[in-house]
Formats: C-alpha cells, sequence, structure tokens
C-alpha cells in the first residue's frame, strides 16, 4: 500500500518508470530538453521591426505618429502595419521594434480593456461622467506597461519595444511617456523612440524647448512640427515609409488617421548633399 | 442524533435546496456588535460599537483603515476579518503599484466576494465568519459596500449590521431620502443615531465603546475614537435628549 495520497492513482514508478517531468509546464518544474544541450534561449534580437514614433504634447492634447512599416531586416517586408494602437478614450500606444511582440501587447491591451469595461459596467451606476473620469488613464496604462516590460526583461525574456504611450492623465491633462525593453521609462514633452530620437526629437524640442512652450502650444502647430518630423524621418531614415499613422488625443477622445501620405515630397535637396561614399567633395 | 444531516460541509445542498454551513456563517455575522456606514454625494461614513469582553479588557477593534482612500468595519469573527483585511491591504497595494491608482472600491469588493465564494464551494473548506461594511472615496465617488460570508456583495445607500442591527437600520430606512444631500457632520451624526438605535435599553455610547471612520471627497479615510468623538457623541445626543424629554411632557 502506497501511503502517500499524491501518488494515488498514477501509473507506478515500479512498472512504468519515473514520469518524464520535461513535458510539465515551466512552472511546474517542466524543461524542454534541448537537442544540443544548449540552455533555453529567448529573443536575442527583434526580427520584423517597426522604427520611430513620436510625440508632441500641446495645449489640451498629445499629437502622436509612426509610419506604417514593418522591416525584415532591411527589407521593406509589410507596408500595411499599424503601430498606433487607440488604448480607450483616453489613451493611445505608439510602438517601434519588434512587430510580433506589439501584436503580443496589443492582445494583453485588449484584454486589459476588457476587464475594465466589465467591471465599471458591472456598478450599474450609468453617469457617463464619473464613468470617464473613473476610466483607465494614459498614466495607468503607462505605469502598467512600463511593469510588464520589466517583468519580461528581468525574466531575460524581453519584449523587443520601445513604447510611447499618448494620452490624458486622471485629472485630464496631457501625458506623454516613454517604456521600453529594459523597463526604461522617462517623460518629457516631446519624444521619439528609435531613430527618431536622433532626427526628429532636435527639430521637436526647436518648437517645444520645454513645458511652459507645450503648455502654450496649439494643436494646429503641434500637428505641423509632426508632420515635419516624419518628413524628415522618411528622408533620413532607411527604415522608414512615406505612408504614416497619427492620432491626436484631446478631452474630445482619439482621433486617429491611418493612411496619411507624406506632403510635398521632394529629394531635390539630395543632389546638394555632399560628403558621403565615393565622392571627393 | 445529529439535528441536521447537511451541515456537515460547505458544498452540500440540503434537499430544500439550503447550505447550512452558509447560513449558520450568516449567524456569526449575527452574533458580532453592530456597524453602520452611510453615503452622501461627497463623504461615507463608518460608525462600530465595540464590545469588551469583560470589564478589564480593551475593547475590540471594529473599524480597519486599508488604504489611505477607503476602511472596512467588521461584524463576526474578528480573526477572519483579519485575514480579509490583510488580502485588502495587499491588493490595494498592488494597485497602486502596477497601476498607480487607488483601487477601485467595486474592484476590491469583487475580490473578496470571490475569495469568500471560493471557500464555499471547496470540499474541507468554510465560509468567512464576518461580515463587512467597505466605505470610502474612489474616482467614482463616495461608495458603501456590503459584504456578506456567502460571497454575496452589495452597493448600499446605507446598511447595518451585526447584534440588533435590525433597529439601525430601520433608523436608516426612515432617513433615507436626508442622506444624499448631507454634510460631513450631518452624515457623522446620522450614523452614530442609526447605532445608538440599536442599542439595548441599559447601554450607551461612549468615548470608549464607539469607533467613526470617515472618508471623503479630496479627504482621507481616517478612524476616530476616544476623546476625537467626544465632540459628536454630544452634539449628537443633547438634542436628542431635549427631544425626548418634550416627549414625556406630551405622555403625562
Amino acid at each position: 500500500m502506497d501511503h502517500f495520497p499524491q501518488a494515488w492513482g498514477r501509473p507506478r514508478d515500479d512498472i512504468y518508470g519515473s514520469y518524464n517531468p520535461s513535458y510539465l509546464p515551466h512552472n511546474k518544474g517542466g524543461y524542454q530538453a534541448h537537442p544540443n544541450g544548449q540552455p533555453n534561449t529567448h529573443t536575442q534580437s527583434p526580427i520584423v521591426t517597426g522604427t520611430s514614433v513620436i510625440a508632441i504634447k500641446f495645449k489640451s492634447g498629445v499629437v502622436i505618429a509612426a509610419d506604417n512599416l514593418a522591416s525584415y531586416g532591411s527589407l521593406a517586408r509589410f507596408t500595411d502595419v499599424k503601430r498606433l494602437k487607440p488604448f480607450n478614450k483616453k489613451a493611445v500606444v505608439g510602438f517601434g521594434g519588434d512587430v510580433s511582440d506589439m501584436q503580443y501587447l496589443d492582445r494583453l491591451l485588449s484584454s486589459l480593456d476588457v476587464q475594465e469595461n466589465y467591471r465599471s459596467g458591472s456598478s450599474g451606476h450609468g453617469d457617463e461622467e464619473a464613468e470617464n473620469r473613473a476610466m483607465m488613464s494614459a498614466k495607468n496604462l503607462h505605469t502598467y506597461l512600463s511593469k510588464v516590460m520589466y517583468k519580461r526583461r528581468t525574466d531575460f525574456n524581453p519584449l523587443w519595444n520601445a513604447l510611447l504611450v499618448a494620452g490624458l492623465d486622471e485629472k485630464s491633462t496631457p501625458f506623454l511617456a516613454f517604456a521600453d525593453l529594459l523597463g526604461t521609462t522617462y517623460s518629457s514633452p516631446t519624444l521619439a523612440t528609435g531613430f527618431g530620437a536622433h532626427l526628429a526629437q532636435p527639430i521637436m524640442r526647436r518648437a517645444v524647448p520645454d513645458e511652459e512652450a507645450s503648455q502654450n502650444l496649439e494643436r494646429e502647430k503641434a500637428v505641423e512640427v509632426v508632420k515635419q518630423c516624419m518628413k524628415v524621418l522618411f528622408y533620413r531614415d532607411a527604415r522608414s515609409m512615406n505612408v504614416y499613422s497619427m492620432a491626436v488625443i484631446d478631452e474630445n477622445g482619439v482621433d486617429l488617421k491611418e493612411d496619411i501620405k507624406l506632403e510635398a515630397e521632394s529629394w531635390a535637396f539630395a543632389e546638394g548633399i555632399k560628403g558621403y561614399g565615393t565622392q571627393t567633395v | 442524533m445529529f439535528r441536521n444531516n447537511y451541515d456537515n460541509d460547505s458544498v452540500t445542498f440540503s434537499p430544500q435546496g439550503r447550505i447550512f454551513q452558509v447560513e449558520y456563517a450568516q449567524e456569526a455575522v449575527k452574533q458580532g456588535s453592530v456597524v453602520v456606514g452611510i453615503v452622501s454625494k461627497t463623504h461615507a461614513v463608518l460608525a462600530a460599537l465595540k464590545r469588551n469582553a469583560e470589564e478589564l479588557s480593551s475593547y475590540q477593534k471594529k473599524i480597519i483603515p486599508i488604504d489611505t482612500h477607503y476602511g472596512i468595519a467588521l461584524a463576526g469573527l474578528a480573526s477572519d476579518a483579519r485575514v480579509l483585511s490583510n488580502f485588502m491591504k495587499q491588493q490595494s497595494l498592488a494597485s497602486r503599484l502596477t497601476y498607480d491608482r487607488p483601487i477601485p472600491l467595486a474592484q476590491i469588493t469583487a475580490r473578496i466576494g470571490d475569495r469568500a465564494q471560493t471557500n464555499t464551494q471547496q470540499y474541507g473548506k468554510r465560509p468567512y465568519g464576518v461580515g463587512l461594511l467597505i466605505a470610502g472615496v474612489d474616482a467614482k465617488g463616495p461608495h458603501l459596500f456590503e459584504f456578506q460570508p456567502s460571497g454575496v456583495t452589495q452597493e448600499m445607500i446605507a446598511c447595518g449590521i451585526g447584534a440588533r442591527s435590525q433597529m439601525a437600520r430601520t433608523y436608516l430606512e426612515r432617513n433615507l431620502d436626508e442622506f444624499e444631500g448631507s454634510t460631513r457632520e450631518e452624515l457623522i451624526k446620522h450614523a452614530l443615531r442609526a447605532l445608538k438605535d440599536s442599542l439595548s435599553q441599559d447601554k450607551e455610547l461612549t468615548m470608549e465603546n464607539t469607533s467613526l471612520g470617515v472618508s471623503g471627497v479630496e479627504e482621507d479615510f481616517r478612524m476616530y475614537e476616544g476623546q476625537e468623538i467626544a465632540n459628536w457623541l454630544e452634539t449628537t445626543f443633547e438634542r436628542a435628549e431635549e427631544e425626548g424629554g418634550e416627549s414625556m411632557e406630551v405622555d403625562t
């Protein structure tokens, strides 16, 4: 008689041999035997990638933009990838980096949104203003996403993204913050990920040097600067394209346009550029 | 030999469709001393009657602040309330850490409701023997929730649970229409009067045996005890005594 209840109802070790625990789920002590005896590895580099995301805070909201290209290395593989994901009326997330990780995070955010709406629906108040106030803000969302990113890098299995979270905080003031695969976070009136941090950020800072300038900035001006930056990025970033998405988030909600063509595109300036390749000035 | 064959565990229905263990747990709530909660448009108030096991002992704690924005009042097994309040404290901190926001009261109430219900559905477990009033303010304004050992939770405008709480509920029902527009001070007085109504003839509300918990929009949840509530007790009941005096004159 086997007196240990945990062994009851299981195949007997003395007849069938002991159970191979490698088939168990990872958290129950399972492990996948690797053919070449190497340890398990996680993402070491992104595969299909999106390039920069840029955003500017203005007087009453935030403008955020990212182009519609997903590159496979240097190949412009997909030209219709929407990298701005609206979460609710108060928040939009812009994704740079690995596209499959972006899709994972998008599904994570969808389920979070379902949970949130299920909860607020169940209270049955019907007071729209209170519902609006209690809605998860861009700040709440950014905190959550930054914890997700930090958790995954701590597991040595990072989500290979750089994110911008744009929208309104719980007091309905404009909010803009960054989070990336290392779990790093920071905030500024203008933000850009990837190449944008080098090419677009200086242009945006010229228009919005500090917090005070962003509080005086009109929506039209902010949109104009972002459009100008998207053009510079298309000219100078080789992993970019001339169709992009742009969202404006303010008290009226999210205004998202997903197929904006670059205006007045002209490469005439290119022949004037000197100092590259085989030219000898 | 047994009075009842279907009350040995919390997972077996009686032929009448009842689960006796859950009903016994609800009896435990009725053994606890009374607690009252009321909300207005701007405030949420808890009032509780504390008991001491004997003359020389201290009084059992009835109100537990959980987070800065809310607290609970308990009736029933204090040790079960301690388990639940620890869980609530932990969940509240988790919400602040992961989302940087105070946990919505409807959410924390649903969490403990789910936990309590699970206990009524697994063999070898028992229901919590405690009822709670959860009061505070979140992004949607002031709230009061009632929690029962069965896992039932309800949002309330005013509520009383515990021994002889029917008397307190009668007071609350009579004055129901006044609560929504009440000020902070009026709401506290209503809560104290409701509490007083549930006392037996020979008992009185004193600084020692009364606890208050108050929170409001832009006001963190705080517990008031001892000397801090002396003023409220005085102002609430001097007028009541005058009224009592008048009605006695009418009788003679």
